[in-house]
Protein backbone atom coordinates (compact mmCIF):
# COMPACT_ATOMS: atom_id res chain seq x y z
CA UNK A 1 0.00 0.00 0.00
CA UNK A 2 0.94 3.21 -0.61
CA UNK A 3 0.13 6.79 -0.94
CA UNK A 4 0.34 9.62 -3.40
CA UNK A 5 0.07 13.14 -2.16
CA UNK A 6 -0.33 16.23 -4.87
CA UNK A 7 1.63 19.18 -3.32
CA UNK A 8 -0.03 22.49 -2.95
CA UNK A 9 2.71 25.43 -3.85
CA UNK A 10 3.14 28.40 -5.74
CA UNK A 11 6.59 27.40 -7.80
CA UNK A 12 8.53 29.22 -4.69
CA UNK A 13 6.74 28.49 -1.36
CA UNK A 14 5.33 25.25 -0.27
CA UNK A 15 1.81 25.59 1.46
CA UNK A 16 1.19 24.53 4.38
CA UNK A 17 -1.91 22.48 2.82
CA UNK A 18 0.46 20.28 1.64
CA UNK A 19 1.57 19.33 4.62
CA UNK A 20 -1.30 18.94 6.46
CA UNK A 21 -2.32 16.41 3.58
CA UNK A 22 0.85 14.53 3.98
CA UNK A 23 -0.09 14.02 7.27
CA UNK A 24 -2.95 12.56 6.64
CA UNK A 25 -1.65 10.02 4.43
CA UNK A 26 0.60 9.41 7.22
CA UNK A 27 -2.60 7.23 8.68
CA UNK A 28 -2.74 4.99 6.37
CA UNK A 29 1.39 3.47 6.98
CA UNK A 30 2.56 3.21 4.20
CA UNK A 31 5.05 4.85 1.95
CA UNK A 32 3.93 8.35 1.06
CA UNK A 33 5.21 9.58 -2.41
CA UNK A 34 4.75 13.18 -3.27
CA UNK A 35 4.07 14.60 -6.67
CA UNK A 36 4.97 18.20 -7.63
CA UNK A 37 4.23 19.78 -10.78
CA UNK A 38 5.74 23.68 -11.46
CA UNK A 39 8.21 25.93 -12.73
CA UNK A 40 11.49 26.10 -11.44
CA UNK A 41 10.30 24.09 -8.92
CA UNK A 42 13.88 22.37 -8.21
CA UNK A 43 14.21 24.24 -4.99
CA UNK A 44 11.07 23.10 -3.11
CA UNK A 45 11.06 19.37 -4.61
CA UNK A 46 14.39 19.13 -2.57
CA UNK A 47 12.23 20.78 0.67
CA UNK A 48 9.64 18.59 0.23
CA UNK A 49 12.16 15.35 -0.11
CA UNK A 50 12.77 16.63 3.41
CA UNK A 51 9.85 16.80 5.02
CA UNK A 52 8.57 13.67 7.48
CA UNK A 53 7.03 10.56 6.38
CA UNK A 54 7.86 11.40 2.64
CA UNK A 55 9.61 8.49 0.84
CA UNK A 56 9.81 9.65 -2.78
CA UNK A 57 9.21 12.96 -4.33
CA UNK A 58 8.16 12.96 -7.95
CA UNK A 59 8.54 16.21 -9.99
CA UNK A 60 7.61 17.59 -12.98
CA UNK A 61 8.98 20.85 -14.36
CA UNK A 62 7.76 22.76 -16.75
CA UNK A 63 6.13 26.47 -17.83
CA UNK A 64 3.43 24.14 -18.97
CA UNK A 65 2.49 24.13 -15.13
CA UNK A 66 3.50 27.62 -14.18
CA UNK A 67 -0.22 27.82 -13.36
CA UNK A 68 -2.04 25.03 -11.57
CA UNK A 69 -4.31 24.36 -14.60
CA UNK A 70 -6.54 21.25 -13.75
CA UNK A 71 -6.29 19.65 -17.15
CA UNK A 72 -2.96 19.34 -17.48
CA UNK A 73 -2.10 18.28 -14.02
CA UNK A 74 -5.11 15.29 -14.36
CA UNK A 75 -3.15 13.07 -16.95
CA UNK A 76 0.21 13.08 -15.38
CA UNK A 77 -1.56 12.07 -12.02
CA UNK A 78 -3.93 9.20 -14.05
CA UNK A 79 -0.74 7.68 -15.92
CA UNK A 80 1.09 7.50 -12.35
CA UNK A 81 -2.23 6.23 -10.28
CA UNK A 82 -1.12 2.24 -10.85
CA UNK A 83 0.78 2.38 -8.19
CA UNK A 84 -0.86 3.81 -5.31
CA UNK A 85 -4.22 2.37 -3.24
CA UNK A 86 -4.74 6.27 -2.50
CA UNK A 87 -4.29 9.56 -4.03
CA UNK A 88 -4.71 12.57 -1.84
CA UNK A 89 -4.92 16.17 -2.36
CA UNK A 90 -5.50 19.02 -0.37
CA UNK A 91 -9.61 20.06 -0.47
CA UNK A 92 -8.63 23.80 -0.83
CA UNK A 93 -9.52 25.15 -4.63
CA UNK A 94 -6.25 23.98 -5.77
CA UNK A 95 -7.27 20.13 -4.94
CA UNK A 96 -10.72 20.39 -5.55
CA UNK A 97 -10.16 21.61 -9.30
CA UNK A 98 -8.42 18.71 -10.17
CA UNK A 99 -9.00 15.53 -7.53
CA UNK A 100 -12.77 14.69 -9.24
CA UNK A 101 -10.92 14.65 -12.61
CA UNK A 102 -8.56 12.21 -11.65
CA UNK A 103 -11.06 9.76 -9.62
CA UNK A 104 -13.45 9.56 -12.87
CA UNK A 105 -10.61 8.84 -15.45
CA UNK A 106 -9.83 6.22 -12.80
CA UNK A 107 -13.61 5.41 -12.53
CA UNK A 108 -14.01 5.61 -8.54
CA UNK A 109 -16.13 8.27 -6.57
CA UNK A 110 -14.90 10.97 -5.34
CA UNK A 111 -13.96 11.62 -1.00
CA UNK A 112 -14.51 15.27 -0.82
CA UNK A 113 -13.31 16.97 2.38
CA UNK A 114 -12.43 14.75 4.31
CA UNK A 115 -12.13 15.29 8.32
CA UNK A 116 -10.94 11.67 9.78
CA UNK A 117 -9.67 8.59 8.70
CA UNK A 118 -10.99 5.39 10.49
CA UNK A 119 -9.67 3.17 7.89
CA UNK A 120 -7.77 2.37 4.80
CA UNK A 121 -11.57 2.78 3.51
CA UNK A 122 -13.72 4.58 5.86
CA UNK A 123 -13.59 8.23 6.44
CA UNK A 124 -15.32 11.01 8.11
CA UNK A 125 -16.48 13.98 6.30
CA UNK A 126 -18.85 16.92 7.29
CA UNK A 127 -22.46 17.31 5.04
CA UNK A 128 -24.94 19.58 4.82
CA UNK A 129 -22.80 22.40 5.80
CA UNK A 130 -21.26 20.49 8.90
CA UNK A 131 -24.92 19.98 10.06
CA UNK A 132 -23.91 16.27 10.03
CA UNK A 133 -21.14 14.18 10.03
CA UNK A 134 -20.90 11.12 7.46
CA UNK A 135 -19.02 7.93 8.26
CA UNK A 136 -18.52 6.33 4.79
CA UNK A 137 -16.67 3.30 3.42
CA UNK A 138 -15.93 3.41 -0.21
CA UNK A 139 -15.64 0.05 -2.59
CA UNK A 140 -13.86 1.39 -4.90
CA UNK A 141 -10.17 -0.60 -4.98
CA UNK A 142 -8.33 3.13 -5.65
CA UNK A 143 -9.12 5.72 -3.17
CA UNK A 144 -9.18 9.17 -4.56
CA UNK A 145 -9.66 12.20 -1.81
CA UNK A 146 -9.81 15.33 -0.93
CA UNK A 147 -8.39 16.30 2.83
CA UNK A 148 -9.64 19.27 4.56
CA UNK A 149 -6.45 20.69 5.39
CA UNK A 150 -7.81 21.93 9.37
CA UNK A 151 -8.09 18.69 10.45
CA UNK A 152 -5.08 17.68 10.41
CA UNK A 153 -1.96 18.78 11.96
CA UNK A 154 1.09 19.92 9.69
CA UNK A 155 4.19 16.94 9.72
CA UNK A 156 7.65 18.05 10.68
CA UNK A 157 9.59 19.78 7.53
CA UNK A 158 12.45 17.82 8.21
CA UNK A 159 13.22 14.27 9.57
CA UNK A 160 12.05 12.60 6.12
CA UNK A 161 14.91 11.51 3.85
CA UNK A 162 12.83 11.02 0.48
CA UNK A 163 14.57 10.17 -3.13
CA UNK A 164 14.06 12.74 -6.16
CA UNK A 165 12.91 11.76 -9.22
CA UNK A 166 11.78 13.24 -12.12
CA UNK A 167 8.74 12.26 -14.24
CA UNK A 168 8.18 11.12 -17.92
CA UNK A 169 5.13 12.54 -19.43
CA UNK A 170 4.44 13.91 -22.74
CA UNK A 171 2.61 17.00 -21.63
CA UNK A 172 0.18 18.24 -24.40
CA UNK A 173 -1.16 21.62 -25.31
CA UNK A 174 -3.23 22.79 -22.94
CA UNK A 175 -7.19 23.77 -23.48
CA UNK A 176 -6.94 26.26 -21.43
CA UNK A 177 -5.24 29.59 -20.95
CA UNK A 178 -4.29 31.21 -17.94
CA UNK A 179 -4.84 35.07 -18.19
CA UNK A 180 -4.08 36.92 -14.92
CA UNK A 181 -4.87 36.13 -11.33
CA UNK A 182 -5.71 39.00 -8.45
CA UNK A 183 -4.30 37.83 -5.19
CA UNK A 184 -4.92 39.66 -2.52
CA UNK A 185 -1.55 41.00 -0.49
CA UNK A 186 -1.05 41.49 2.94
CA UNK A 187 1.41 41.10 5.41
CA UNK A 188 -0.32 39.32 8.02
CA UNK A 189 -1.06 35.53 8.50
CA UNK A 190 -2.40 33.75 6.40
CA UNK A 191 -6.22 33.16 6.78
CA UNK A 192 -6.27 29.56 6.93
CA UNK A 193 -3.41 28.90 9.02
CA UNK A 194 -3.85 32.43 11.26
CA UNK A 195 -3.92 31.69 15.17
CA UNK A 196 -6.08 34.71 15.64
CA UNK A 197 -9.07 35.57 13.10
CA UNK A 198 -11.06 39.07 13.46
CA UNK A 199 -14.00 38.34 11.07
CA UNK A 200 -16.37 41.38 9.90
CA UNK A 201 -19.67 40.96 8.86
CA UNK A 202 -22.69 43.14 7.09
CA UNK A 203 -23.03 44.85 10.35
CA UNK A 204 -20.08 46.73 8.98
CA UNK A 205 -21.59 48.51 6.65
CA UNK A 206 -19.13 49.59 4.46
CA UNK A 207 -15.72 48.80 3.48
CA UNK A 208 -14.28 51.88 4.78
CA UNK A 209 -15.61 50.44 8.37
CA UNK A 210 -13.26 47.12 8.05
CA UNK A 211 -10.63 49.48 8.94
CA UNK A 212 -11.63 49.05 12.40
CA UNK A 213 -11.21 45.31 12.06
CA UNK A 214 -7.96 45.55 10.40
CA UNK A 215 -6.69 47.86 13.37
CA UNK A 216 -7.99 45.01 15.78
CA UNK A 217 -5.93 42.20 13.66
CA UNK A 218 -3.18 44.51 13.10
CA UNK A 219 -2.96 44.81 17.31
CA UNK A 220 -3.36 40.96 17.68
CA UNK A 221 -1.35 39.52 14.73
CA UNK A 222 -4.49 38.25 13.33
CA UNK A 223 -5.85 37.45 9.93
CA UNK A 224 -8.65 39.15 8.57
CA UNK A 225 -11.95 37.23 7.89
CA UNK A 226 -15.83 37.90 6.58
CA UNK A 227 -19.37 36.43 6.33
CA UNK A 228 -20.29 36.26 2.53
CA UNK A 229 -22.78 38.77 3.27
CA UNK A 230 -19.59 41.34 3.88
CA UNK A 231 -17.84 39.80 0.45
CA UNK A 232 -20.98 40.49 -1.56
CA UNK A 233 -21.54 43.73 -0.54
CA UNK A 234 -17.89 44.49 -1.67
CA UNK A 235 -16.57 45.62 1.72
CA UNK A 236 -13.50 42.69 1.23
CA UNK A 237 -12.23 40.33 -1.76
CA UNK A 238 -13.69 36.83 -1.78
CA UNK A 239 -10.68 35.10 -0.15
CA UNK A 240 -11.67 36.65 2.91
CA UNK A 241 -15.12 34.45 3.12
CA UNK A 242 -14.95 32.06 5.86
CA UNK A 243 -17.81 29.33 5.83
CA UNK A 244 -19.94 26.68 3.54
CA UNK A 245 -18.45 28.00 0.26
CA UNK A 246 -15.43 29.90 1.65
CA UNK A 247 -12.75 28.82 3.44
CA UNK A 248 -12.88 26.47 6.70
CA UNK A 249 -10.94 28.23 9.56
CA UNK A 250 -9.37 26.61 13.34
CA UNK A 251 -7.65 29.74 15.36
CA UNK A 252 -7.31 29.46 18.41
CA UNK A 253 -9.49 32.43 18.56
CA UNK A 254 -12.43 33.66 16.37
CA UNK A 255 -13.75 37.26 16.68
CA UNK A 256 -16.94 37.54 15.17
CA UNK A 257 -17.72 41.21 14.85
CA UNK A 258 -21.44 42.32 13.15
CA UNK A 259 -21.99 38.92 12.07
CA UNK A 260 -25.45 36.95 12.86
CA UNK A 261 -24.13 33.76 12.74
CA UNK A 262 -25.87 31.80 9.52
CA UNK A 263 -25.28 28.39 9.70
CA UNK A 264 -22.92 28.73 6.26
CA UNK A 265 -21.10 31.10 7.92
CA UNK A 266 -20.93 28.23 11.36
CA UNK A 267 -19.93 25.86 8.38
CA UNK A 268 -16.44 27.95 8.16
CA UNK A 269 -15.75 28.32 11.96
CA UNK A 270 -17.06 26.88 14.59
CA UNK A 271 -13.86 24.61 15.77
CA UNK A 272 -12.34 27.50 16.85
CA UNK A 273 -10.55 27.12 19.97
CA UNK A 274 -12.38 30.18 21.40
CA UNK A 275 -15.18 32.19 19.82
CA UNK A 276 -15.75 35.46 20.53
CA UNK A 277 -19.15 37.48 19.11
CA UNK A 278 -19.61 41.07 19.09
CA UNK A 279 -23.45 41.81 17.38
CA UNK A 280 -25.88 44.55 19.18
CA UNK A 281 -28.60 41.88 18.77
CA UNK A 282 -28.98 39.88 21.83
CA UNK A 283 -31.00 37.51 20.20
CA UNK A 284 -28.29 37.00 16.99
CA UNK A 285 -27.54 32.65 17.00
CA UNK A 286 -23.96 33.83 16.99
CA UNK A 287 -23.99 33.84 20.63
CA UNK A 288 -25.34 30.22 21.19
CA UNK A 289 -21.61 29.37 20.14
CA UNK A 290 -19.68 31.79 21.26
CA UNK A 291 -17.73 31.55 24.88
CA UNK A 292 -17.61 34.81 25.29
CA UNK A 293 -20.25 37.22 24.22
CA UNK A 294 -20.19 40.78 24.06
CA UNK A 295 -23.61 42.70 23.19
CA UNK A 296 -22.96 46.21 22.00
CA UNK A 297 -23.02 47.96 18.94
CA UNK A 298 -19.39 47.31 17.39
CA UNK A 299 -19.20 50.92 16.02
CA UNK A 300 -18.39 51.80 19.99
CA UNK A 301 -17.31 48.26 20.99
CA UNK A 302 -14.19 47.78 18.59
CA UNK A 303 -12.48 51.52 19.30
CA UNK A 304 -12.51 50.51 23.04
CA UNK A 305 -11.42 47.11 22.35
CA UNK A 306 -8.47 49.02 20.23
CA UNK A 307 -7.15 50.97 23.31
CA UNK A 308 -8.00 47.96 25.63
CA UNK A 309 -5.03 45.99 23.64
CA UNK A 310 -3.24 49.16 23.45
CA UNK A 311 -3.23 49.47 27.18
CA UNK A 312 -2.27 45.52 27.74
CA UNK A 313 0.38 45.90 25.23
CA UNK A 314 2.16 48.59 27.38
CA UNK A 315 1.49 46.76 30.09
CA UNK A 316 3.64 44.28 29.05
CA UNK A 317 6.44 46.20 27.37
CA UNK B 1 -26.13 27.04 -29.48
CA UNK B 2 -28.32 25.09 -26.88
CA UNK B 3 -27.60 25.61 -22.75
CA UNK B 4 -27.26 23.09 -20.91
CA UNK B 5 -28.17 23.86 -17.16
CA UNK B 6 -28.00 21.03 -14.39
CA UNK B 7 -30.45 21.59 -11.37
CA UNK B 8 -30.69 19.57 -8.33
CA UNK B 9 -33.38 19.43 -5.66
CA UNK B 10 -32.04 20.06 -2.01
CA UNK B 11 -33.33 20.45 1.24
CA UNK B 12 -33.71 24.28 1.21
CA UNK B 13 -30.59 26.06 2.13
CA UNK B 14 -32.78 27.96 5.27
CA UNK B 15 -33.96 25.02 7.34
CA UNK B 16 -32.20 23.31 10.01
CA UNK B 17 -30.85 19.71 9.07
CA UNK B 18 -31.76 17.35 11.60
CA UNK B 19 -29.61 13.51 11.89
CA UNK B 20 -32.20 11.26 12.37
CA UNK B 21 -32.17 9.33 15.59
CA UNK B 22 -31.16 5.84 14.18
CA UNK B 23 -27.65 7.57 12.29
CA UNK B 24 -29.23 6.49 8.77
CA UNK B 25 -29.24 9.98 7.14
CA UNK B 26 -30.95 13.19 7.79
CA UNK B 27 -34.29 14.14 8.34
CA UNK B 28 -36.00 14.41 4.93
CA UNK B 29 -40.23 14.40 5.55
CA UNK B 30 -42.16 17.05 5.67
CA UNK B 31 -38.85 19.56 4.84
CA UNK B 32 -39.08 22.15 2.62
CA UNK B 33 -36.84 21.26 -0.10
CA UNK B 34 -35.36 23.76 -3.16
CA UNK B 35 -33.09 24.10 -5.96
CA UNK B 36 -29.77 24.32 -5.16
CA UNK B 37 -28.66 27.73 -4.89
CA UNK B 38 -25.62 27.80 -6.75
CA UNK B 39 -27.96 25.92 -9.40
CA UNK B 40 -30.22 29.30 -9.46
CA UNK B 41 -27.00 31.11 -10.54
CA UNK B 42 -26.66 28.90 -13.51
CA UNK B 43 -30.17 29.55 -14.72
CA UNK B 44 -30.05 32.69 -14.41
CA UNK B 45 -26.62 33.19 -16.07
CA UNK B 46 -28.15 31.00 -19.09
CA UNK B 47 -30.74 33.15 -19.23
CA UNK B 48 -28.95 36.60 -19.36
CA UNK B 49 -26.69 34.84 -22.07
CA UNK B 50 -29.64 34.00 -23.99
CA UNK B 51 -30.89 37.14 -23.47
CA UNK B 52 -27.83 38.83 -25.23
CA UNK B 53 -28.74 36.75 -28.32
CA UNK B 54 -26.15 34.41 -27.55
CA UNK B 55 -27.73 31.22 -27.09
CA UNK B 56 -31.11 30.15 -28.27
CA UNK B 57 -32.86 27.59 -26.00
CA UNK B 58 -31.95 26.63 -22.36
CA UNK B 59 -32.34 22.83 -21.59
CA UNK B 60 -32.79 21.79 -17.95
CA UNK B 61 -31.17 18.86 -16.38
CA UNK B 62 -32.08 16.99 -12.66
CA UNK B 63 -31.48 13.93 -11.57
CA UNK B 64 -33.37 12.16 -8.93
CA UNK B 65 -37.00 10.80 -8.67
CA UNK B 66 -40.41 11.97 -9.53
CA UNK B 67 -40.56 15.09 -7.52
CA UNK B 68 -37.11 16.85 -9.38
CA UNK B 69 -39.86 17.93 -11.61
CA UNK B 70 -41.11 20.95 -9.18
CA UNK B 71 -37.59 22.42 -9.56
CA UNK B 72 -37.45 21.76 -12.92
CA UNK B 73 -39.97 23.67 -13.42
CA UNK B 74 -39.00 26.52 -11.31
CA UNK B 75 -36.19 26.69 -13.53
CA UNK B 76 -38.84 26.98 -16.30
CA UNK B 77 -40.74 29.38 -14.94
CA UNK B 78 -37.65 31.55 -14.40
CA UNK B 79 -37.61 31.81 -18.42
CA UNK B 80 -35.44 27.97 -19.26
CA UNK B 81 -37.60 26.23 -22.32
CA UNK B 82 -37.84 22.89 -21.49
CA UNK B 83 -36.56 19.95 -19.26
CA UNK B 84 -35.34 16.73 -19.11
CA UNK B 85 -35.49 14.58 -15.60
CA UNK B 86 -33.59 11.35 -15.56
CA UNK B 87 -35.19 9.40 -12.88
CA UNK B 88 -32.72 7.25 -10.26
CA UNK B 89 -32.91 7.08 -6.76
CA UNK B 90 -32.52 10.37 -4.74
CA UNK B 91 -28.31 9.71 -3.59
CA UNK B 92 -26.86 9.12 -7.08
CA UNK B 93 -23.27 9.91 -6.62
CA UNK B 94 -21.49 12.81 -8.60
CA UNK B 95 -19.57 9.86 -10.96
CA UNK B 96 -23.11 8.66 -11.88
CA UNK B 97 -23.93 11.81 -12.49
CA UNK B 98 -21.56 12.95 -14.81
CA UNK B 99 -21.80 10.08 -16.57
CA UNK B 100 -25.63 10.99 -17.21
CA UNK B 101 -25.03 14.28 -18.24
CA UNK B 102 -22.53 13.22 -20.73
CA UNK B 103 -25.16 10.85 -22.10
CA UNK B 104 -27.41 13.90 -22.34
CA UNK B 105 -25.13 16.17 -24.17
CA UNK B 106 -24.38 13.30 -26.85
CA UNK B 107 -27.88 13.33 -27.83
CA UNK B 108 -28.91 17.32 -27.16
CA UNK B 109 -25.45 18.53 -28.13
CA UNK B 110 -25.25 21.45 -26.09
CA UNK B 111 -22.59 24.79 -26.77
CA UNK B 112 -22.15 25.26 -22.80
CA UNK B 113 -23.03 23.37 -19.65
CA UNK B 114 -23.87 25.57 -16.56
CA UNK B 115 -23.63 23.61 -12.95
CA UNK B 116 -23.90 24.47 -9.24
CA UNK B 117 -20.44 24.99 -7.93
CA UNK B 118 -21.08 22.75 -4.89
CA UNK B 119 -24.30 21.01 -3.49
CA UNK B 120 -25.62 21.94 -0.49
CA UNK B 121 -26.40 18.34 0.74
CA UNK B 122 -23.02 15.87 0.11
CA UNK B 123 -21.21 19.48 -0.25
CA UNK B 124 -19.27 17.15 -2.66
CA UNK B 125 -17.69 19.90 -4.90
CA UNK B 126 -17.31 17.34 -8.32
CA UNK B 127 -19.60 17.16 -10.85
CA UNK B 128 -18.17 19.86 -12.95
CA UNK B 129 -14.95 18.71 -13.00
CA UNK B 130 -16.15 14.80 -13.03
CA UNK B 131 -18.12 15.66 -16.55
CA UNK B 132 -15.73 18.40 -17.91
CA UNK B 133 -13.12 15.41 -17.68
CA UNK B 134 -15.44 12.94 -19.35
CA UNK B 135 -16.39 15.06 -22.35
CA UNK B 136 -13.05 16.41 -23.13
CA UNK B 137 -14.35 20.13 -22.59
CA UNK B 138 -12.49 22.74 -20.75
CA UNK B 139 -13.45 23.68 -17.33
CA UNK B 140 -14.51 26.73 -15.28
CA UNK B 141 -15.00 26.02 -12.02
CA UNK B 142 -16.14 28.40 -9.46
CA UNK B 143 -17.24 31.21 -11.62
CA UNK B 144 -18.13 34.91 -10.45
CA UNK B 145 -17.78 36.40 -14.14
CA UNK B 146 -18.90 34.67 -17.52
CA UNK B 147 -18.16 36.60 -20.95
CA UNK B 148 -18.99 35.06 -23.82
CA UNK B 149 -17.29 36.45 -27.43
CA UNK B 150 -18.15 34.62 -30.13
CA UNK B 151 -16.38 31.34 -30.04
CA UNK B 152 -14.74 31.92 -26.54
CA UNK B 153 -15.16 32.79 -23.44
CA UNK B 154 -13.30 35.01 -20.67
CA UNK B 155 -14.45 33.11 -17.04
CA UNK B 156 -13.64 34.65 -13.55
CA UNK B 157 -12.80 31.95 -10.93
CA UNK B 158 -13.02 32.43 -7.15
CA UNK B 159 -10.14 30.54 -5.90
CA UNK B 160 -8.43 30.39 -2.25
CA UNK B 161 -5.76 33.41 -3.13
CA UNK B 162 -8.25 35.70 -4.58
CA UNK B 163 -9.45 35.71 -8.27
CA UNK B 164 -8.11 34.38 -11.21
CA UNK B 165 -9.24 34.77 -14.92
CA UNK B 166 -8.64 32.35 -17.81
CA UNK B 167 -9.75 32.09 -21.56
CA UNK B 168 -11.58 28.80 -23.13
CA UNK B 169 -12.94 28.02 -25.89
CA UNK B 170 -16.60 26.84 -26.36
CA UNK B 171 -17.63 24.48 -25.88
CA UNK B 172 -16.97 24.40 -21.98
CA UNK B 173 -18.32 23.57 -18.85
CA UNK B 174 -18.79 25.72 -16.08
CA UNK B 175 -19.76 25.55 -12.27
CA UNK B 176 -20.85 28.67 -10.90
CA UNK B 177 -20.80 30.22 -7.65
CA UNK B 178 -23.21 32.49 -5.30
CA UNK B 179 -21.85 35.77 -6.46
CA UNK B 180 -21.91 34.96 -10.08
CA UNK B 181 -25.30 37.12 -10.99
CA UNK B 182 -28.60 37.76 -8.50
CA UNK B 183 -31.12 35.31 -9.61
CA UNK B 184 -34.81 36.73 -10.74
CA UNK B 185 -37.67 35.64 -9.46
CA UNK B 186 -40.34 34.14 -11.66
CA UNK B 187 -43.16 36.36 -12.64
CA UNK B 188 -46.95 34.76 -12.16
CA UNK B 189 -47.30 34.84 -16.08
CA UNK B 190 -44.16 32.79 -16.14
CA UNK B 191 -44.82 30.54 -13.70
CA UNK B 192 -48.10 30.04 -15.87
CA UNK B 193 -46.20 29.35 -18.68
CA UNK B 194 -43.53 27.27 -16.91
CA UNK B 195 -46.75 24.52 -16.47
CA UNK B 196 -47.02 24.30 -20.42
CA UNK B 197 -43.48 24.20 -21.20
CA UNK B 198 -42.34 19.79 -21.81
CA UNK B 199 -40.53 18.02 -19.45
CA UNK B 200 -38.91 15.04 -20.88
CA UNK B 201 -38.77 12.24 -18.93
CA UNK B 202 -35.89 9.14 -18.62
CA UNK B 203 -34.43 6.90 -16.53
CA UNK B 204 -30.40 6.09 -15.66
CA UNK B 205 -31.45 2.71 -17.11
CA UNK B 206 -32.58 4.05 -20.48
CA UNK B 207 -29.76 5.88 -20.80
CA UNK B 208 -27.03 3.09 -20.02
CA UNK B 209 -25.69 4.22 -16.92
CA UNK B 210 -24.91 2.07 -13.49
CA UNK B 211 -25.93 3.99 -10.80
CA UNK B 212 -25.31 1.91 -8.21
CA UNK B 213 -23.19 3.42 -5.10
CA UNK B 214 -19.65 3.42 -4.69
CA UNK B 215 -19.88 4.89 -1.20
CA UNK B 216 -21.44 2.71 1.69
CA UNK B 217 -22.83 5.30 4.40
CA UNK B 218 -21.86 3.70 7.89
CA UNK B 219 -23.58 6.34 9.89
CA UNK B 220 -24.97 9.90 9.89
CA UNK B 221 -24.23 11.83 13.22
CA UNK B 222 -24.57 14.59 15.26
CA UNK B 223 -21.84 16.97 14.75
CA UNK B 224 -20.46 17.96 18.75
CA UNK B 225 -22.41 20.71 20.22
CA UNK B 226 -20.36 23.62 21.34
CA UNK B 227 -21.18 24.82 25.44
CA UNK B 228 -22.79 28.23 25.08
CA UNK B 229 -20.27 30.10 27.03
CA UNK B 230 -20.93 33.91 29.04
CA UNK B 231 -21.84 37.04 28.03
CA UNK B 232 -19.45 39.40 29.14
CA UNK B 233 -20.84 43.33 30.10
CA UNK B 234 -18.23 45.49 28.32
CA UNK B 235 -14.85 45.75 26.32
CA UNK B 236 -12.31 45.47 29.30
CA UNK B 237 -13.78 42.07 31.01
CA UNK B 238 -13.99 40.61 27.92
CA UNK B 239 -10.22 41.45 27.32
CA UNK B 240 -9.63 40.39 30.87
CA UNK B 241 -11.08 37.12 29.71
CA UNK B 242 -9.53 36.10 26.52
CA UNK B 243 -6.20 36.78 28.42
CA UNK B 244 -6.34 35.63 31.85
CA UNK B 245 -9.07 32.59 31.37
CA UNK B 246 -8.68 31.52 28.12
CA UNK B 247 -5.37 32.80 27.63
CA UNK B 248 -5.49 33.04 24.00
CA UNK B 249 -4.02 36.94 23.67
C1 LIG C 1 -25.51 28.10 -0.51
C2 LIG C 1 -25.10 29.17 0.46
C3 LIG C 1 -23.78 29.24 0.85
C4 LIG C 1 -23.37 30.23 1.73
N1 LIG C 1 -22.05 30.26 2.11
C5 LIG C 1 -21.66 31.17 3.03
C6 LIG C 1 -20.30 31.22 3.50
O1 LIG C 1 -19.45 30.46 3.05
N2 LIG C 1 -19.98 32.11 4.44
C7 LIG C 1 -20.90 33.00 4.98
O2 LIG C 1 -20.54 33.80 5.84
N3 LIG C 1 -22.17 33.00 4.52
C8 LIG C 1 -22.57 32.12 3.57
N4 LIG C 1 -23.85 32.16 3.10
C9 LIG C 1 -24.72 33.29 3.52
C10 LIG C 1 -25.35 33.11 4.88
O3 LIG C 1 -26.54 32.36 4.74
C11 LIG C 1 -25.69 34.48 5.49
O4 LIG C 1 -26.51 35.20 4.60
C12 LIG C 1 -24.45 35.34 5.80
O5 LIG C 1 -23.51 34.58 6.52
C13 LIG C 1 -24.87 36.56 6.60
O6 LIG C 1 -23.76 37.40 6.81
P1 LIG C 1 -23.74 38.41 8.04
O7 LIG C 1 -23.87 37.65 9.31
O8 LIG C 1 -22.57 39.30 7.88
O9 LIG C 1 -25.02 39.34 7.76
P2 LIG C 1 -26.40 39.43 8.54
O10 LIG C 1 -27.03 38.11 8.68
O11 LIG C 1 -27.15 40.52 7.90
O12 LIG C 1 -25.97 39.87 10.00
C14 LIG C 1 -25.44 41.12 10.32
C15 LIG C 1 -25.32 41.14 11.82
O13 LIG C 1 -24.68 42.35 12.22
C16 LIG C 1 -25.29 42.82 13.38
N5 LIG C 1 -25.06 44.27 13.44
C17 LIG C 1 -25.52 45.22 12.58
N6 LIG C 1 -25.08 46.43 12.94
C18 LIG C 1 -24.32 46.25 14.04
C19 LIG C 1 -23.61 47.13 14.89
N7 LIG C 1 -23.57 48.45 14.65
N8 LIG C 1 -22.96 46.63 15.95
C20 LIG C 1 -22.99 45.28 16.19
N9 LIG C 1 -23.65 44.39 15.44
C21 LIG C 1 -24.30 44.88 14.36
C22 LIG C 1 -26.75 42.46 13.24
O14 LIG C 1 -27.38 42.39 14.52
C23 LIG C 1 -26.66 41.10 12.55
O15 LIG C 1 -26.63 40.04 13.50
C24 LIG C 1 -24.29 31.18 2.22
C25 LIG C 1 -25.62 31.11 1.82
C26 LIG C 1 -26.03 30.12 0.93
C27 LIG C 1 -27.45 30.09 0.51
N1 LIG D 1 -28.92 14.92 -8.91
C1 LIG D 1 -28.53 15.98 -9.62
N2 LIG D 1 -29.33 16.49 -10.58
C2 LIG D 1 -28.95 17.58 -11.30
N3 LIG D 1 -27.79 18.22 -11.11
C3 LIG D 1 -26.96 17.76 -10.17
C4 LIG D 1 -27.26 16.63 -9.38
N4 LIG D 1 -26.22 16.42 -8.52
C5 LIG D 1 -25.33 17.38 -8.78
N5 LIG D 1 -25.75 18.20 -9.76
C6 LIG D 1 -25.09 19.40 -10.31
O1 LIG D 1 -23.73 19.39 -9.93
C7 LIG D 1 -23.43 20.53 -9.11
C8 LIG D 1 -22.37 20.19 -8.10
O2 LIG D 1 -22.80 19.16 -7.25
P1 LIG D 1 -21.81 18.33 -6.32
O3 LIG D 1 -20.69 17.89 -7.18
O4 LIG D 1 -22.65 17.18 -5.80
O5 LIG D 1 -21.39 19.26 -5.22
C9 LIG D 1 -24.77 20.95 -8.54
O6 LIG D 1 -24.77 22.32 -8.21
C10 LIG D 1 -25.71 20.64 -9.71
O7 LIG D 1 -25.68 21.67 -10.68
Amino acid sequence: MSTLVLAEHNNIEVKSSTLNTISAASKFGGDIEVLILGSNIENISKEIANYQYVTKVLFLDSEKFEHAIAENIEPVIVSLADKYSHILAPATTFGKNIMPRVAVKLDVAQISDIVDIESEDTFIRPIYAGNALATIKTKDLKKVITVRPTSFDVVAKEGGSGVIESVNFDITESKVEFIDREESKSDRPELSTARIVVSGGRGLQSAENFKLISDIADKLNAAIGASRAAVDAGYVSNDYQVGQTGKVVVPDLYIAVGISGAIQHLAGMKESKIIVAINKDEEAPIFNIADYGLNADLFEALPALSSELDKLNSIEK
Amino acid sequence: MKILVTVKRVIDYNVQVRVKGDGSGVEKENVKMSMNPPDENAVEEALRIKEAGKADEIIILSIGEEKCQETIRTALAMGADRGILVKASDEVEPLAISKIVSKIVESEQPGLILMGKQAIDDDSNQTAQMTSALLEWPQATFASKIEIDGNSAKVTREIDEGLERIKVNLPFIASCDLRLNEPRYASLPNIMKAKKKPIDIKSAEDLGVDVSPRIENIKISEPPTRQKGVMVSDVAELVQKLKYEAKVI
